[in-house]
């Protein structure tokens, strides 16, 4: 039982969206600057909460979520006018005459359930794209990055209209609560499990959804590469990543057999360089999130299955939740670590003889949210691109698709569904309605009954776009 | 529930022919958009001849809204697939370069279309346009509602389209459920709310996203207009109630809203109207469909039950039980609480409900779900801006009615209670699809500050890199920034 009355929230909620108050293009810009603001006066407390919650970095939450969420927002300003306006369309023959527009409109009260790793973007990013499409919205940070949770309450409490706009802190029977509530979208970053039971809950209701989830994201590493930049770029995209606690990481890779043993060493040796020769006392290295966490990634590692697997790392320190940068080779597919998404730094690689092959291990699995190539082989790069189905597709790099504000991200399959970033926020979070405008003139007397041959005779035409057929028809009677 | 073996089959067959690859070329696609035009070409009789055994559909009507439509929808889909195929470039700052960035869109799978049986023709195979050409494997359900229909699509699909990628699957409620608990790549349905929940509530389990075109209580809004234009705002209601299947449209008008003192004019020029394109009385009745079914009459004429609804109409009232035809019926207010007036029609019977002033249409409609269509009769320009920004709907017509639907160029769907997603033209195109990103980088130019150890110099790297401050990079690059900066 909730102690917060979530219908409540709701009716609070609905009169402020009746009220019209969050369509006018001056409130959502108010709200986007605030947006702005928050996150730039208040860069210390919001680096400090995501020490605590992830012992994130400083340079990462910079990088990865300030800077980022920042950039979304500047994007939103500038370009909202734009967005908002109608789309004017063709009209055809058959509405003529007519003339016909897109219309974007806000679908009103919108929830938005955030996860854990990327506390602060991925709650204010999706919320940046429901208040910039003029709805009202209520966000609901993961309870698993409490100090994240707790200064989204304070800023947007202090920053935002808070009649429109609110947070609801709290655990399972709080996400319970809301999920009973009618939401005209909700929108949900997390894992499938979670994913199908927001899912079954806005059944019942018709609300429609995005769900940005995970899987395993493979990267396939080509022998005729720059190896150097391939290993810093995976190093990157993996332990640079919140060490690996990302849904866009790779999460295995796949090279030959004859190229296994280059890639390893270059691994090596710019893991080395990138967080030293003990890594589990590396500032740059996120820790994982909870001893759950830590205990679901130690059992992988206790896998039988995998004993002798391990080349590279493996350390534990369990006090402060670290686990090094870990790689093992050739672990059997029916093990823990091939099964699930492993969210963490332990990076298997499987070896097949031709790099070929790795493409139907790729196709065995789930669809991914990313997949990753490194080559500079034209024809494999695009049987990769046109045979490989994920969320996206990155050639030569990881992650970096994330950043470009022009491609939609989201999942496809069990990763997901929708997408958002840029233009693809605004539009996840707004109803497109068709508006058609017919004058009374030029009113077609075959649309009615009494049916006649002759007006059949007519309607075929006018489908057929024969004109000659129109004209034959049109003066083979008159009305 | 015993899966039948049949489905397993026909399940790992479609699967089968997705993966390998065939559903994906040009020529596949449009082999099959025209194959869709040539049984349409010749089996116009028989479609005709189903539709009239299902529903009592006049021809003319059959072709207008079911034939046509699909002949149009194909021809478009022919025309275009090859550039809704192509992939699309997306802006990179600079800061990426070099790189390259597009959206391709590629099918989903093996998707499922359930098929509703007011339009079974139309409403079954123009998804099917959408499925094939985003290149994906089909299974087609009609409904069972409208057996002829089924049948004729069952049998005579396989002969057109190739059957190892679309298959067409008949049944009631038992196969439905059979087909729900797979796991499709997409599900499209078109229907009722009621049901539209059950399929989404199924699709839920394997995190399928959904097309759910479903309907609600489509509102006329009718404005004082001169005499000329009344006339012809009264021949569009007519048709747009009775003329689109008896009332049995998702689209189709479901009630009138009119200023009291307009109420009287109107009645009588619909009298009027109805008379001359369907005929003055029951037994003459022509031009008309009838109700699908037993159950489907029960339930409309059920409507009329409430002695306070019966007592509000104006025109009309009477049916014939045994050929299913329920009479074109006018209601003047019938109670708002009334079950005519709190779920869908789906039916002949038009309540006109009255106002004080039309402006308070938008207050009505805004009390209730969210309908799939609005049609507003109305020269007023205030008026008109006024609906559009504090109403909403799937879509909202001016001075028409249904013809909206043949527009392929405006997305039809609906919002709220009247549906999710959308299709017609390209956007049928893109429900099928995924609309995966692609990036394409290259090994020059690989930036050093991206890569951990960490220290001030990357960190203010960085920060210009996000603010896209050229300049800035430059400096710091040059060693020259430190000279010329300023607090943070």
């Amino acid at each position: 039982m909730a102690f917060f009355d979530a219908a409540a929230m709701m009716k609070g909620l609905r009169g402020t969206y009746a009220s019209g108050r969050t369509r006018s293009y001056e409130w959502r810009v108010s709200q986007l600057k605030a947006l702005l603001k928050l996150a730039s006066f208040h860069e210390k407390e919001i680096v400090d909460a995501l020490r605590s919650d992830l012992s994130k970095p400083e340079l990462e939450s910079f990088l990865q979520e300030i800077a980022l969420l920042k950039e979304s927002c500047g994007l939103a300003l500038k370009e909202l006018h734009r967005w908002m306006a109608p789309e004017k369309v063709k009209t055809m023959m058959t509405t003529f005459p007519s003339s016909a527009e897109i219309v974007p409109e806000p679908l009103g009260v919108v929830l938005v359930i955030s996860a854990w790793n990327y506390p602060f973007l991925l709650s204010l990013d999706p919320v940046i794209g429901a208040i910039a499409a003029g709805n009202a919205v209520v966000l609901k940070p993961s309870e698993i990055a409490p100090a994240t949770s707790s200064v989204l309450a304070k800023l947007l409490g202090q920053y935002m209209d808070c009649s429109a706009v609110k947070v609801v802190e709290g655990a399972i029977p709080e996400t319970t609560a809301l999920l009973e509530q009618k939401w005209d979208k909700i929108f949900y970053t997390g894992n499938g499990k979670v994913g199908r039971i927001v899912s079954a809950a806005a059944a019942k209701h018709l609300t429609p959804l995005v769900l940005e989830l995970g899987g395993k994201s493979p990267v396939i590493v080509d022998s005729n590469v720059d190896l150097k930049v391939a290993a810093r770029r995976i190093i990157a995209g993996k332990w640079g990543c919140n060490n690996g606690q990302a849904c866009v990481s790779p999460d295995y890779a796949i090279t030959t057999k004859e190229f296994a043993p280059d890639l390893i060493d270059t691994l090596r040796s710019e893991l080395e360089k990138f967080y030293g020769k003990d890594p589990l006392k590396s500032n740059d290295l996120s820790r994982i999130v909870n001893s759950n966490h830590f205990n679901r990634l130690s059992k992988l590692l206790d896998d039988d299955k995998i004993s002798g697997k391990i080349i590279h790392g493996g350390q534990k320190d369990i006090a402060n939740l670290k686990i090094a940068p870990t790689i093992l080779l050739d672990v059997p597919g029916d093990s823990l670590i091939m099964e699930e998404e492993i969210f963490g730094p332990l990076l298997p690689i499987l070896t097949v003889n031709n790099v070929e092959d790795s493409f139907n291990i790729i196709k065995s699995k789930d669809k991914p949210l990313a997949a990753y190539l490194f080559t500079n082989n034209k024809k494999l790069k695009e049987n990769f691109i046109s045979n490989i189905s994920a969320g996206g597709l990155v050639v030569n790099d990881t992650t970096m698709h994330l950043a470009v504000p022009t491609l939609p991200f989201g999942g496809v399959g069990e990763s997901g569904m929708g997408a958002y970033h840029g233009k693809f926020s605004f539009d996840a979070f707004s109803h497109k309605k068709a508006v058609l405008l017919r004058s009374f003139a030029g009113d077609l007397s075959s649309r009615y009954p009494p049916y006649t041959p002759k007006k059949l005779n007519l309607l075929k035409a006018l489908v057929n776009g024969s004109l000659l057929g129109i004209l034959r028809a049109l003066l083979g009677w008159h009305d | 529930m015993e899966e039948s073996p049949g489905l397993a089959r026909n399940l790992a067959e479609l699967r089968q022919t997705f993966r390998s690859g065939k559903t994906r070329g040009l020529e596949w696609r449009k082999a099959q958009l025209r194959a869709i035009l040539k049984l349409l070409d010749e089996n116009e009789d028989s479609i005709f001849d189903a539709l009239q055994q299902d529903l009592g559909k006049h021809p003319v009507e059959a072709y207008r809204d079911e034939v046509g439509v699909l002949k149009k929808s194909a021809t478009y889909a022919l025309a275009s697939v090859e550039k809704w195929m192509a992939p699309k470039k997306g802006q990179i700052p600079l800061l990426f370069f070099p790189a390259r960035a597009e959206v391709l869109p590629e099918p989903l799978g093996l998707v499922l279309i359930l098929a509703s049986w007011n339009f079974p023709i139309s409403l079954a195979l123009d998804p099917v346009i959408g499925a094939i050409s985003a290149g994906n494997t089909v299974v087609l359900k009609p409904s069972e509602l409208s057996p002829a229909s089924s049948s004729f699509l069952a049998n005579t699909v396989p002969r057109y389209l190739d059957s190892a990628a679309l298959k067409v699957i008949e049944g009631g409620h038992d196969a439905a459920e059979q087909l729900l608990q797979q796991k499709w790549d997409k599900i499209f349905f078109t229907g009722s709310s009621r049901v539209g929940r059950i399929i989404m509530a199924a699709a839920a389990n394997h995190l399928t996203p959904v097309t759910l075109e479903l309907g609600g209580k489509c509102p006329t809004i009718l404005d004082s207009l001169s005499i000329s234009d009344l006339e012809v705002a009264i021949k569009r209601i007519v048709g747009g109630k009775w003329g689109l299947c008896s009332g049995q449209a998702c689209i189709g008008i479901d009630y009138v809203l009119v200023e009291e003192k307009f109420a009287s004019i109107l009645v009588e020029l619909l009298k009027k109207c109805i008379k001359a394109f369907f005929g003055d009385s029951m037994p003459n009745l022509k031009n008309l469909c009838r109700i699908v079914s037993k159950s489907h009459f029960d339930r409309v004429s059920n409507l009329l039950g409430d002695p306070r609804v019966a007592a509000s109409i104006v025109h009309g009232g009477s049916w014939d039980e045994q050929n299913l035809m329920i009479e074109p019926t006018i209601l003047l207010d019938p109670p708002l609480d009334a079950d005519i007036m709190s779920e869908e029609i789906f039916g002949p019977l038009l309540p006109i409900i009255t106002l004080n002033k039309i402006e308070e249409s938008i207050e009505f409609i805004n009390l209730r779900p969210k309908p799939l269509a609005i049609h507003a009769f109305t020269k007023n320009e205030r008026f008109k801006k006024k609906l559009l920004s504090e109403t909403s709907s799937g879509s909202i017509t001016f001075n028409d009615a249904i013809v909206q639907f043949v527009a392929d160029s405006l997305p039809f769907g609906g919002v709220g209670e009247s549906g999710i997603g959308r299709y017609h033209g390209k956007y049928s195109f893109d429900t099928f699809s995924h609309e995966k990103a692609v990036l394409q980088r290259s090994f020059y130019l690989d930036l050093e500050p991206r890569y951990p150890p960490w220290n001030d110099f990357k960190l203010d790297f960085i920060k210009l890199a996000y603010k896209f401050d050229y300049l800035g990079l430059l400096l710091l690059l040059s060693g020259l920034r430190r000279i010329f900066k300023r607090s943070n």
